[in-house]
């Protein structure tokens, strides 16, 4: 018989949850974009910015970045936990993630609404 | 406990370098998950590099155009091909993990088949969107 202790505040069940939803967003978000592209015009410049000017795309596009943002950090934070055993650089290694995952969220803001 | 700890410290270990390139063999399932994680490890890393290309694409008329010409090149078509390989691997054997863990696809020989059809429709894909870009 093995007795468990059960014990924290389930974060390891969130983050899973959240790598989850999340992927149904990226999933949606890329197979709509695919169709789109497939679909319409060839892509040249006018069409390309045409339709990240719209606003709904890019909401919509905020969404998909939002959720690689927070998808990316459970992923990779899941390798590092995995892989790198010394507790000072993992901690270092994760916070070097955390801030290239914000630069690249607030970049694509950036883009987004220039 | 103690018996366990004993057994930890007597547990023959069989993992060198050799054993894990030529002598350990995957299941395919396993291969589906460790591709997973290597192509989800280079989709991190490429976001930088497709952020750029997303950046000058919408910057300009000019900008645009250069991005096309850039997307020319042979190094570059060859990268987006590897990052494209990656999307589509790590989508497909997303889809599939989401399946299993709602309790689809749990016997062996549809697990399998599963693995199998991942690991094609992500080279497949590849091929596809490749030849679109070529």
């Amino acid at each position: 018989m093995v007795t468990r202790i059960v014990v924290g505040a389930h974060y390891g069940w969130r983050d899973w949850l959240v790598q989850r939803v999340t992927a149904v967003v990226m999933a949606i978000y890329s197979v709509v974009l695919a169709g789109i592209l497939l679909v319409g015009p060839p892509v040249d410049y006018d069409v390309w910015h045409a339709l990240f000017a719209q606003g709904w795309m890019r909401v919509a596009t905020l969404l998909f970045a939002a959720s690689v943002a927070w998808h990316m950090w459970i992923g990779v934070r899941d390798i590092l936990m995995d892989y790198v055993k010394p507790v000072g650089l993992r901690l270092a290694l994760q916070v070097f993630v955390v801030v290239v995952i914000a630069g690249y969220l607030g970049w694509t803001i950036q883009i987004l609404w220039r | 406990m103690s018996q366990a700890v004993a057994n930890k410290k007597n547990r023959p270990k069989y993992l060198n370098l050799t054993a894990l390139l030529f002598e350990i063999r995957l299941p395919v399932a396993g291969w589906v998950s460790i591709l997973h994680r290597i192509s989800g490890a280079l989709l991190f890393v490429a976001t930088l590099w497709l952020l750029f290309m997303l950046d000058r694409s919408l910057a300009s008329a000019r900008d645009f155009a250069f991005v096309v010409h850039y997307l020319q090149l042979w190094p570059v078509k060859l990268a987006l091909l590897v990052v494209i390989w990656a999307f589509c691997h790590h989508f497909c054997a997303g889809i599939r993990f989401l399946l299993l863990e709602t309790q689809r696809g749990w016997d062996k020989k549809s697990a399998r088949l599963s693995s199998i059809i991942v690991l094609v429709a992500g080279v497949v894909l590849t091929i596809v969107f490749g030849a679109r870009l070529w």
